[in-house]
């Protein structure tokens, strides 16, 4: 008995009478309630209260940097937003560009390297490990390696891009290739998750339409595309899922390569809104683009899981 | 015809060693001119065409690092924020994952899934107003705080997966023998998802340590971390490419380090719990 009273560091002590032993006796029923309340509490905090308060402040106008106080001006940001400011509109269809690109060529070259991966080999350990280092490697010095690999005249990869018989590329230096060469970052980054993902998935497939398509005499292509790659589906979706919301909010590796530039080319929505909260001090236009991105990623989360339930 | 069949073999594993190594080749590349730029002389390190191989190998570009820059107040700065987050989030997470996946509280946990599709401006703005106002701008405690809106949804998440694994029937027999719901948690689940504790504070501890978004607005002088001070560096050196490359692996080597530890949690964590890696 003594040895599992010691077990009950919080038991209600029954000699403690009135508001004591009620207030221990309340903990004890509800500890469903008290367990997440901390969490509960910092998530309001660090949450909820500032995704409530961008809400609002997007209805306002008003610069940080003066010292005016915000004015209610009602939906006029987000009229602006819609109508008014093309260069926002560049950066819309720039970021669904950017993921759309970036997001695809993960998933045809993850799924690649997964298929071919799919299979006991001496070293597939190894291939693992190194596939999760691009992911997990801090994406300042990564984008910091490529600018020196990036370099037009010392970069390394002009030179490996000369001596392969093709042309000099001017990568993040000219505005026609800067969004593509952070793609291409991206695609470094993240194809492994793809890959890794798939190859969790490969594993878990039943072999017996395998077995009964070879017996019809099906192509290993055939295979792929009629077995591999319907079953894979659902774990495929969580995959572009994940990925497609990281892509469209990109920041770190533009903001560090290019800063949106030359001349705009890779202003993201969120290049373009953190420059209007931190360089301009614009708050409560930033407030409604961020409220905008948001929308914009939602809406892509939705067309996906629906394409999750339905076919291709 | 025997030996024919041997070497179509030997040439099909040779073929399929080929294309392994022309998929990871990117991979590896990348991390193997980080290290070897940051350890050749300036001539060498943007010398063209590009020394791949027959480099000499020196230390000065670390050397100038601390030299130039006050690298350790970064490196600091980095490992208190990173190490502060990670243990805030696991005081308040672990009791929110255990409840969730006691209790099957999903509403909860769904809220705080909402939080890895929110992006990260839209908390930054209010933060930056709020500490602002507050005059906590350049301070760990404001830092850490940004930091928590990852760390803990991600340790929730994560941990959640672990605490379902265990039996229930480990807590029923805990309450029959008198324990209370909370020895229950401490006595009980906890010891049995310590491998999970760990890798969770290595995921909270990576992404704190990896974070750039809040930490650039957030830090200042006083508490500037790793990312931001290589972001700094970068306009500051131009193409003195080996102490840039020297930060990079800097900043890097802990990270890879920490991930090879947890390497099997790594793709449950990014996927919060969806892909069992």
């Amino acid at each position: 008995m003594a040895e599992h009273a010691s077990l009950t560091p919080f038991a209600p002590d029954v000699r403690a009478g009135g508001f004591g032993l009620r207030l221990s006796r309340f903990i004890h029923r509800n500890a469903r309630y008290i367990f997440p309340a901390p969490a509960f509490l910092v998530v309001g905090l660090i949450i909820v209260y500032p995704v409530i308060y961008t809400g609002w402040m997007s209805l306002q106008e008003w610069f940080a940097s003066s010292l005016t106080l915000p004015k209610f001006i009602g939906m006029d940001n987000y009229q602006k937003i819609l109508t008014a400011d093309p260069r926002f509109r560049e950066a819309f269809f720039r970021t669904l560009y950017f993921t759309l690109i970036a997001v695809t060529v993960e998933t045809a070259l993850g799924v690649t390297m997964a298929v071919v991966f799919n299979r006991e080999f001496w070293g597939k350990g190894l291939v693992r490990t190194l596939s999760i280092l691009p992911m997990m490697a801090t994406p300042t010095a990564i984008s910091l390696v490529f600018v020196m690999m990036y370099h037009p005249t010392l970069g390394v990869l002009n030179y490996l891009v000369t001596r392969l018989g093709l042309p000099l590329f001017t990568w993040t230096y000219s505005s026609k290739t800067a969004l593509y060469a952070i793609a291409l970052v991206d695609v470094w980054e993240w194809t492994p998750l793809i890959m890794l993902i798939a190859m969790a998935g490969l594993a878990s497939l039943p072999k017996e339409p395998y077995e009964s398509a070879k017996i019809d005499g099906a192509s290993a292509f055939q295979c792929f595309y009629l077995i591999t790659l319907p079953l894979l589906r659902p774990t495929l979706v969580v995959a572009i899922l994940f990925r497609a919301i990281d892509a469209l909010k990109t920041f770190d590796i533009i903001f560090v390569m290019t800063q949106g530039g030359p001349s705009n080319a890779s202003e993201t929505i969120n290049i373009l809104l953190f420059n209007q909260a931190f360089s301009y001090f614009n708050m409560g236009y930033a407030s409604s683009m961020a409220v905008a991105l948001f929308a914009i990623i939602m809406g892509i989360c939705l067309i996906l899981m629906k394409v999750r339930r339905v076919g291709w | 015809m025997v030996g024919n069949t041997r070497a179509q073999k030997l040439l099909k594993t040779i073929g399929f060693y080929g294309l392994v190594t022309f998929f990871m080749l990117p991979t590896v590349f990348v991390f193997y001119w980080m290290v070897t730029l940051s350890l050749k002389p300036q001539i060498e390190a943007a010398a063209y065409p590009p020394i791949f191989f027959n480099f000499s190998i020196t230390f000065k570009g670390y050397l100038e690092v601390f030299a130039k820059h006050p690298f350790l107040l970064y490196t600091w700065n980095s490992l208190v924020v990173a190490a502060g987050t990670t243990l805030l989030g696991l005081i308040v997470g672990l009791p929110a994952a255990y409840s969730i996946a006691q209790w099957r509280q999903h509403k909860f946990a769904l809220t705080i899934l909402v939080a890895r599709i929110i992006p990260g401006i839209s908390y930054l703005i209010p933060w930056y107003i709020l500490f602002r106002n507050l005059k906590m701008v350049d301070t760990y405690p404001a830092l850490i705080l940004t930091h928590l809106v990852v760390g803990l949804p991600i340790t929730i998440w994560v941990m959640i997966g672990f605490f379902e694994d265990v039996p229930s029937e480990l807590r029923e027999a805990a309450l029959i023998d008198g324990c209370t719901d909370y020895g229950a948690f401490w006595r009980v689940a906890v010891p049995l998802v310590k491998p999970g504790i760990v890798a969770t504070a290595i995921l909270a501890f990576i992404f704190s340590w990896n974070n750039f978004l809040f930490s650039v607005i957030l830090a200042g002088r006083n508490t500037r971390t790793l990312p931001i001070a290589v972001f700094n560096m970068i306009g500051y050196e131009e193409i003195n490419w080996a102490p840039l490359a020297a930060a990079a692996t800097l900043i890097t080597l802990p990270v890879i380090i920490l991930t090879l530890i947890i390497q099997r949690h790594i793709v449950t964590g990014l996927t919060f719990g969806a892909v069992k890696g």
